[in-house]
């Protein structure tokens, strides 16, 4: 306890004049890069709170990334106003983030044409705020666009505050006891609006099992597909206020003897992800693949532990680093986005569920790391300890039905990959080869379904003619 | 509790010499405050021991609310002045006007207020009674702060044991921490328990005389209470406190629609509660009821959150007490209606714009906590009698706690403290005016200055503040013509608050850089509500910025906040310290 020193090591107090937050918190926070919301990848070197898009010379003011967790920011107070000349490094706006208040700064001279973001309201992160024009000759155009941003920014508001009618018919008694109250809207609790601003979730998309069929954050949580995190009040007390049994839903009358049992959280993403395939065009490529190497190989690996899962993952890998598209994504229906690690997804049956554990970067492990590793990440989703980064990290997914005898199949592609590969049991085949010799060989079906907007044809079919030939000559697998 | 044993053996020695009189010994022990120096002096000098206690209770209650009462001893010395009413009437004049008074000081309401006015009365040498109408103590140690903390320092131990991150950046592991509603609810019960019982022992010690019953005024220096008893003093002070104000169209049952008095008693933890306010009272049920597992939704009236608080420390409270949490809130809407949950439906609030009176929301919800502030309570003290109205509610006074009658005279020997005249509606304010009350019915003319008075509002983190928000600050300057600075410091700077792994907060001192007066202090952080009183009083005795910077404090602790404001404070050059260095008008 010898803290009596005032000289011991104290933190050096960094309340300098020049942070720009305007509280002064003293820790800058970290600037995330910025520059990721400029599709101009000339920008990339700039870092910090150079937030502006060279186009022409009419610039737009985009509401910055302050944090990693900031989706929306509230503009403070513009500390300029329109027709003010300004110059590079000058503040310019004050931005409000989930975690500070910082002034921006603006990285090129010019006039502030526009405001198109007023003060005390906010906007998404990447729209447009504000217009810069370089030369007084070009406000009158900055302004004019300045009009049609204004336009489509209303859309970016809240929708939670709208009355919405409900999308579960509440229970009969219920509405006619409501009845004179006005149309029933649609009730979510605090941490369930929270949630769904979080997750992206439409409000009406959620059916509330709560009390008074109010969306509770469970229900969100369940709608977005992931795992509810634990209940926050663990032992909680007695309610004094009996809670009404969840009311069955009303739907279809049941035939006589069935009954309805709820989707686990896991069915319920399941089945949330399968409803948004839907949205994504997807065209599927066979090709087969004689595997007599590959088992022979197998034979020789298996000792050391080596599973046929890691060597087709593997493999998968190998070709995707020559195919890079096919490991692309596409998010928002209008870009590549291209990734920077292979991560091959595995498709997994666990009891009454389906769980896709992610080996991270495939294509640098070798195959006995990503052996291990894989039995590490089976024996975790098997006690249901798979963090979420281990099973939603994956760019490219592997569901193999082989084992069943099943020759061949298509996959579903999951939301936010480019493919999928479905694999096929090899089975001995009389082929015929190139001079005409019969012969019996294993041969094996697999199956590539891909999303059609990023990865056309010849490029599944190249990557699928790689693949064959690292299968076919696996000695490369081990290296 | 350490000095527990130390009285009941005092209290032993004292009865042994019962004909001790007459506070003025204390002054002796003006001079040593210390908790520590009750134990010094037990062997060697048994007959101060009571004014050992005497004095802890005297100050233990003035300036820093009831965390200390918690120590307050037990002596059990009889009262030696047990009042007897029919005695009183005897000694009445013939005409009604009395010649000698029964009492030289009557307070109406023992609360704290008029318990710290009591503690200082009987120091003062002044026979003193105080009437209770209902349970000693009043609202705070009642219904108020006291349980309140209780709650809140169960909250802050869930948050952290709930907060995985906090545990982990500590290297601790905590699995499933929960609680017992009950557990929790009697914790705070048994210490608002054990404070009214030492607040009355302290009194009962000292030979403050309790008069159970209501209070009615019945004519200058003439009070009665209970049925038919009458007394008369020299002097009286109301002290009758206040009770939640709740607006009209609300219907509290006390079940699920209730106010802080019903909320304290923790009957039931709702999924989800409304509280209707963002002061400090709505503040602090919010965090204990997200602590405790519930759903909040603030109703505010004015466009935002925390009104009252600077600013800046409203903005940055907000980011850490509602943001992040289960919270969402409605402002610039009144609850023009709460309807009660039953016949299996929810809890109803109607909100309408507070601008437009236009109808604007229906809320349904499991509960609502009415925090709308507190209204006085003076039924039945007979303010007729004595021809003076109350102005909404509130006893008018002066400066002084005169008590001002409707002609705008002053009612002689009637004062008026504490949450009853509404001029800061804080516990220890009532007790500071109380004293000061005192000192001038003692000879000394007192005017207790309210810009001291420090606040504190004990969230997670806390929030405190003493003096002027930024923008009050910067009108009076704009209005008298001097010059405002700001100075502010993160708590991410302070190595103590590192180490506990709560950098989050903020301290901020206005100042006035020609001469160094502290105008107001702010801060929002660990600890805060301790923090403040540095400020306070420096404030309340007049220390300038140039002089307390050289103030030395331990390292590391979360006080070199405010070291590091002042040091941080810019004052000009000529300013020097009016007191060490008098200067030529």
């Amino acid at each position: 306890m010898a803290t009596l020193s005032p000289f011991l090591s104290k933190t050096p107090l960094s309340n300098t004049p020049t942070i720009s937050f305007s509280s002064s918190i003293s820790t800058p926070l970290k600037w995330k890069s910025i520059t990721s919301f400029s599709p101009s990848g000339s920008s990339s070197s700039r870092s910090r709170r150079r937030i502006f898009i060279v186009q022409s010379k009419i610039r737009e003011i985009f509401m910055p990334a302050l944090s990693s967790t900031m989706t929306e920011g509230k503009i403070v107070s513009w500390i300029k106003s329109e027709g003010d000349v300004l110059s590079k490094g000058e503040s310019v706006v004050v931005v409000e983030s989930d975690k500070a208040d910082m002034d921006v700064e603006t990285f090129y001279d010019g006039i502030l044409a526009a405001i198109v973001v007023p003060e005390g309201e906010s906007a998404p992160v990447g729209a447009a705020i504000g217009i810069l024009a370089e030369t007084e000759a070009e406000v009158a155009q900055a302004k004019a666009k300045a009009a049609s941003a204004g336009a489509a920014a209303p859309a970016s508001h809240p929708v939670t505050s709208t009355p919405v009618p409900a999308v579960s018919p509440p229970e009969p008694k219920k509405v006619a006891e409501s009845a004179p109250s006005g149309p029933r809207k649609t009730v979510a609790t605090p941490y369930a609006k929270k949630l769904l601003k979080q997750h992206k979730v439409d409000i009406n998309s959620v059916v509330g099992t709560g009390p008074f069929g109010r969306i509770t954050p469970e229900d969100v949580e369940k709608a977005a597909g992931i795992a509810p995190s634990k209940s926050v009040a663990p032992s909680a007390a007695p309610a004094a206020l009996p809670k009404p049994a969840p009311a069955a839903a009303p739907a279809a009358p049941l035939l006589p003897g069935s009954t309805v049992v709820p989707f686990t959280t896991m069915q319920a993403a399941v089945s949330k992800n399968m409803i948004e395939s839907l949205s994504v065009p997807t065209f599927r490529v066979g090709y087969p693949i004689i595997t007599d190497a590959l088992d022979a190989l197998y034979e020789k690996v298996k000792p050391k532990g080596v599973t046929m899962t890691a060597l087709l993952a593997k493999a998968a890998a190998m070709a995707l680093v020559q195919h890079p598209v096919v490991n692309a994504s596409c998010k928002d229906g209008k870009s590549f986005t291209n990734n920077a690690n292979i991560n091959i997804a595995v498709a997994v049956a666990i009891n009454g569920g389906l769980i896709t554990p992610v080996l991270q970067d495939a294509d640098k492990l070798d195959l006995y790391l990503l052996s291990q590793k894989w039995k590490e990440l089976v024996e975790k989703a098997r006690s249901k300890q798979l963090q979420p980064h281990e099973y939603n990290s994956g760019t490219f997914t592997l569901s193999n039905l082989g084992m069943f005898g099943v020759d061949r199949f298509d996959a579903i592609l999951p939301p936010g990959q480019g493919a999928i590969m479905a694999v096929g049991a090899s089975k001995p085949t009389v082929v015929a080869d190139a001079d005409g010799f019969f012969g019996v060989k294993s041969k094996m079906l697999v199956n590539v379904t891909a999303d059609h907007r990023i990865i056309y044809g010849a490029d599944l079919a190249t990557f699928l003619q790689t693949f064959s030939k690292i299968v076919e000559n696996p000695e490369s697998l081990t290296l | 509790m350490h000095c527990s044993a130390a009285f009941s053996q005092a209290a032993t020695s004292a009865t042994a010499v019962p004909t001790i009189s007459g506070s003025r010994h204390v002054g002796a022990l003006h001079s040593s405050s210390s908790s520590s120096s009750c134990t010094l002096l037990i062997p060697s000098k048994p007959i101060n021991l009571r004014f050992c206690g005497l004095r802890r209770e005297a100050f233990g209650f003035s300036p820093s609310a009831f965390t200390r009462c918690s120590n307050s001893q037990r002596v059990r010395l009889p009262s030696r002045r047990r009042f007897k009413g029919s005695n009183v009437s005897a000694s009445l004049g013939d005409n009604g006007i009395p010649k000698s008074f029964d009492y030289d000081l009557i307070i109406i309401g023992a609360g704290v207020g008029g318990h710290g006015a009591a503690l200082h009365a009987v120091e003062k040498g002044l026979k003193t009674a105080i009437i209770e109408g209902d349970v000693v103590g009043g609202t705070c140690v009642n219904r108020g702060c006291v349980p309140s903390k209780a709650l809140l320092a169960v909250s802050g131990r869930m948050r952290e044991l709930q907060s995985e991150h906090h545990m982990k950046a500590l290297g601790l592991q905590v699995h499933a921490a929960g609680y017992d509603r009950q557990g929790v609810a009697d914790h705070a019960n048994n210490l608002a328990t054990k404070i009214r019982n030492n607040l009355t022992n302290s009194m009962k010690a000292l030979g403050v005389d309790i008069l159970t019953g209501v209070g009615t005024i019945l004519g200058p220096q003439k009070v009665k209470f209970g049925t038919d008893n009458i007394v008369t003093a020299k002097d009286i002070i109301i002290a009758t406190g206040s009770v939640p104000f709740v607006p009209k169209g609300i219907e509290v049952d006390g079940k699920t629609v209730i106010t802080s008095d019903h909320a304290l008693k923790l009957e039931f933890v709702p999924d989800w509660i409304a509280i209707v306010g963002s002061g400090y009272i709505g503040l602090e049920f919010s965090d204990v009821y997200t602590a405790l597992g519930s759903e909040v939704t603030f109703i505010e009236a004015l466009d935002q959150l925390m009104p009252g608080f600077d600013p800046e420390i409203g903005k940055l409270a907000q980011r850490v007490l509602i943001n992040p949490r289960k919270i969402d809130y409605h402002t610039g809407v009144f609850a023009t209606k709460i309807t009660p949950a039953k016949d299996g439906k929810p809890v109803t609030i109607e909100l309408i714009d507070a601008k437009t009176k236009e109808p604007k929301d229906t809320l349904e919800v499991d509960a609502a906590l009415i925090a709308t502030g507190r209204a006085p309570f003076t039924n039945g003290l007979g303010l007729e009698n004595i021809n003076v109205v109350t102005q909404r509610g509130f006893v008018p006074v002066d400066e002084r706690m005169r008590v001002i009658d409707a002609n705008g005279n002053l009612v002689p020997h009637l004062y008026c403290i504490g949450d009853a005249n509404g001029k800061m509606m804080l516990a220890h304010a009532a007790s500071a005016q109380g004293i000061s009350v005192v000192e001038q019915v003692t000879g000394r003319d007192h005017v207790l200055n309210h810009l001291s008075i420090p606040a504190a509002c004990f969230t997670h983190p806390e929030i405190s503040m003493v003096g002027l928000t930024e923008p009050q600050a910067r009108e009076k300057a704009e209005k008298e013509g001097f010059e405002v600075s700001v100075v502010k410091t993160s708590f991410k700077a302070n190595t103590k608050a590192l180490a506990e792994n709560e950098g989050e907060g903020l301290a901020k001192l206005i100042y006035r850089p020609d001469n160094g007066e502290i105008l107001g202090v702010h801060i929002f952080g660990l600890h805060a509500a301790d923090l403040i009183h540095e400020a306070s009083n420096a404030i309340a005795l007049g220390t300038r910025i140039q002089d307390i910077k050289f103030a030395v404090h331990a390292h590391p602790t979360l006080s070199e906040v405010l070291d590091e404001l002042f040091k941080a404070a810019k004052v000009k050059d000529h300013a020097s310290n009016p007191v060490s260095e008098p200067v030529a008008v």
